[in-house]
């Protein structure tokens, strides 16, 4: 267990954590180019059409990984400010800062995607219900979240300011996540479930679960790649750095 | 194996072509924004930080 206990600690060191990832975004950026590339021949090549909705409903292959990604991101983020905050890890601060970008732009593709399919779908861009709502405070509090971090010049200090910020509003994932449930939507209720059958062709759900998880290769690989950028900034008077340029 | 009879048919996207090509092509376009901001501000920050310890080895 103490052994197990170490090898964690010793990648909470930034200087080691700059080398691992290094050495693991290659491989997830392999595996998500493989996996989008299987994920969408199925979803836009294989799959049959709906019959409710025609092909627009092939938007579903980026609308839906995206829209969970916005929301894990939202989590993982608010988890390592937490852990930041609270033992005072700079590695984990960090780790939070470098999620908040993507999980920005995961956000807005949904709500494009979303926007897009809405069009000939219901026949409106927008509406003011409650799942396209919150997923719109969600865009806000990625935003509040990196102006308040760069509104402060002392980066410890932004670290721990933005944490409470990410903290508070991951009250906002289960209200998204719910909200086709609790309030009567224009949006459909939830395309998978772990305690009912899938409503999908196989092949469609087969697809979206692929591209589900190229998504997760992608959003993985971009944070590691920013938080080594992270990495050399903050440790730029650091001996290793020097030795890694 | 495939649904589609032809590519154009499958460009065609049973008349949705506008809404799917649409949300596609803008999420392909915000990720390699994304992908290039990010290594452009690599190429920029080593710059910086070996330019910064060639005037620290000087002093």
């Amino acid at each position: 267990m103490s052994s197990l206990n170490l090898n964690w600690f010793k990648y909470a060191a930034p200087q080691r954590f700059y080398g691992l990832a290094g050495s693991l975004i290659p491989w997830f950026v392999v595996s998500g180019v493989i996996l989008t590339i299987i994920g969408l021949v199925i979803g836009l090549g294989i799959a049959p059409t709906d019959h409710q909705q025609g092909d627009s409903y092939r938007i579903i292959f980026i609308h839906v990984p995206a829209a969970w990604m916005s929301m894990l991101i939202y989590l993982v983020m608010a988890f390592w400010a937490a852990i930041g905050l609270i033992f005072n890890a700079r590695l984990a601060s960090m780790l939070a800062l470098s999620l908040a970008p993507t999980g920005a732009i995961m956000t807005f593709i949904a709500l494009w995607t979303g926007a897009v399919w809405g069009k000939p779908t219901w026949g409106t861009w927008w509406v003011w219900d409650a799942r396209l709502t919150s997923e719109l405070v969600l865009l806000f509090l990625y935003f509040g979240f990196l102006s308040l971090h760069a509104s402060i010049e002392d980066v410890r200090k932004a670290d721990r300011s933005a944490a409470l910020l990410a903290i508070v509003g991951v009250i906002n994932v289960p209200i998204i996540y719910f909200s086709v449930k609790w309030w009567n939507t224009l949006h459909q209720g939830a395309s998978v479930s772990l305690t009912k059958a899938p409503t999908m062709a196989t092949q469609m759900l087969t697809g979206m679960l692929i591209m589900v998880f190229a998504f997760w290769m992608y959003s993985i690989a971009v944070a590691l790649y920013r938080c080594r950028n992270l990495i050399l900034e903050r440790e730029r008077h650091a001996d290793w750095v020097k030795e890694v340029l | 194996m495939f649904y589609w009879s032809s590519f154009s048919d499958f460009l065609h996207m049973g008349g949705y072509a506008l809404f799917v090509w649409g949300s596609y092509l803008v999420t392909i376009f915000v990720l390699i924004i994304e992908i290039a901001l990010l290594r452009s501000r690599n190429k920029a920050l080593r710059k910086t930080l070996i330019s910064e310890i060639r005037e620290s080895e000087r002093n």
